[in-house]
């Protein structure tokens, strides 16, 4: 692995912390958990630095996490992130940015399109595959009522992707030197 | 930046980060399968002494999960209308019991303690590439620029509200990223200049 993308990887993953502390938006049903622009910031790293440095990218952030660092929405970390209800999101993160740096450059349509259904299967779809089962599980609720309760945050998750989209295709637009190494 | 490392002198604080990891893993194993609401508030009671003994601050420590607390509700609703109401607290109990007991062994142990003691159990990854030099660097960079960004960003969001009043475009949000990912190849270049080249794959030239 270069420099180069290692030092990428850690500023993205910086990135994703800083979009932590934008102060999240309350929905009144959205049984309170916060909406942040946190998973924003996982579809970017899987769209501007590809599948594998992308998921390293929100692996590592996952580390300095567990390690401490109070990057989590809300100025959370900590091991005890680990043993919450919300666990599978967290570390579902990282197989979804893998998947959405996987499917962008690989969908028929235009970049913007390829960018948006690729963050919208992997930003949003594997990331809830990963955590639907884990909060159904840890609150012990069953897999339906984790599910339904997962639907409140789709509206709010698909505009986290167009915006993904739009900021992914613009900044490469200006950016071409490959990401990829 | 605040921490997760809340600096006293406890026994816990005393114990090392790999005996207080393995207290965790042992303690978690030991809560799972309890279904009582009683032993499980008595764990729970026993998870919060040391808070207790932290005085404000570890009630303020506490209060750093208070983001929890509507999830926990709703799954307390549906969970007691699915099932039995002592069900429903046995849950909750038994969740907050394991997140504190967590952020316990967090709270206790120093990052770069931790960084050891959590790169003994990632070691197994050495195989896929994982060099515990490389992860020292990565998560040093990632510390120091989440402040550096977060200026960075307040700088940009200052400069376009001094221009207008209404708010900041995506443009403004694409060119901060772009800037972000230059210096982030600018810090690279200078990290290679003064030597981190070991840092490079060794089957390169």
């Amino acid at each position: 692995m270069e420099t180069k993308t290692l030092v990428r990887m850690a500023l993205m993953a910086a990135l994703i912390g800083a979009l932590g502390l934008i102060p999240p938006l309350f929905l009144p049903l959205a049984a309170g958990a916060p909406i942040t622009a946190q998973s924003l910031g996982v579809m970017l790293a899987g769209l501007l630095l590809g599948a594998r440095a992308g998921a390293g990218a929100v692996a590592l952030f996952c580390f300095v996490v567990l390690l401490g660092a109070p990057l989590l929405a809300g100025g959370r970390g900590g091991l005890g992130i680990l043993f919450g209800p919300t666990a599978g999101y967290f570390l579902g993160y990282i197989a979804g940015a893998y998947v959405t740096g996987l499917l962008a450059p690989r969908l028929p349509f235009g970049t913007a399109v390829s960018a948006f259904l690729a963050a919208v299967i992997g930003g949003i779809g594997v990331v809830y595959v990963c955590g639907i089962p884990v909060l159904g599980a840890v609150a012990g609720i069953g897999l339906w009522k984790a599910a339904l309760a997962s639907t409140v945050f789709i509206p709010g998750d698909l505009l986290k992707a167009l915006a993904a989209a739009l900021l992914a295709t613009t900044v490469l637009k200006g950016w071409r030197a490959a990401p990829h190494g | 930046m605040r921490g997760g490392y809340l600096a006293a002198d406890t026994v816990l604080h005393r114990l090392p980060a790999g005996v207080k990891l393995a207290g965790l893993v042992l303690g978690s194993i030991a809560l799972l399968p309890l279904q009582d609401p009683r032993l499980l508030a008595l764990a729970l009671a026993a998870v919060l002494v040391p808070y207790g003994m932290l005085g404000r601050r570890g009630l303020s420590r506490l209060a750093q999960w208070a983001p929890l607390v509507p999830l926990l509700a709703i799954v307390g609703v549906i969970q007691a209308f699915a099932e039995t109401p002592a069900a429903a607290l046995a849950s909750i109990l038994r969740i907050l019991a394991l997140v504190l007991m967590a952020d316990l062994v967090t709270l206790s142990t120093r990052l770069d303690d931790m960084m050891a003691a959590l790169g003994f159990v990632l070691r197994p990854l050495g195989v896929l590439g994982l060099d515990p030099r490389r992860l020292a660097l990565a998560v040093a960079l990632v510390l120091r620029f989440v402040p550096v960004l977060a200026q960075s960003w307040r700088a940009r969001e200052e400069a376009w509200r001094a221009r207008s009043p209404r708010r900041p475009r995506l443009a403004v949000f694409a060119a901060f990223f772009a800037g972000a990912l230059k210096g982030a190849d600018q810090v690279a270049e200078a990290l290679d200049a003064r030597g981190f080249s070991f840092l490079k794959d060794r089957r390169r030239p």
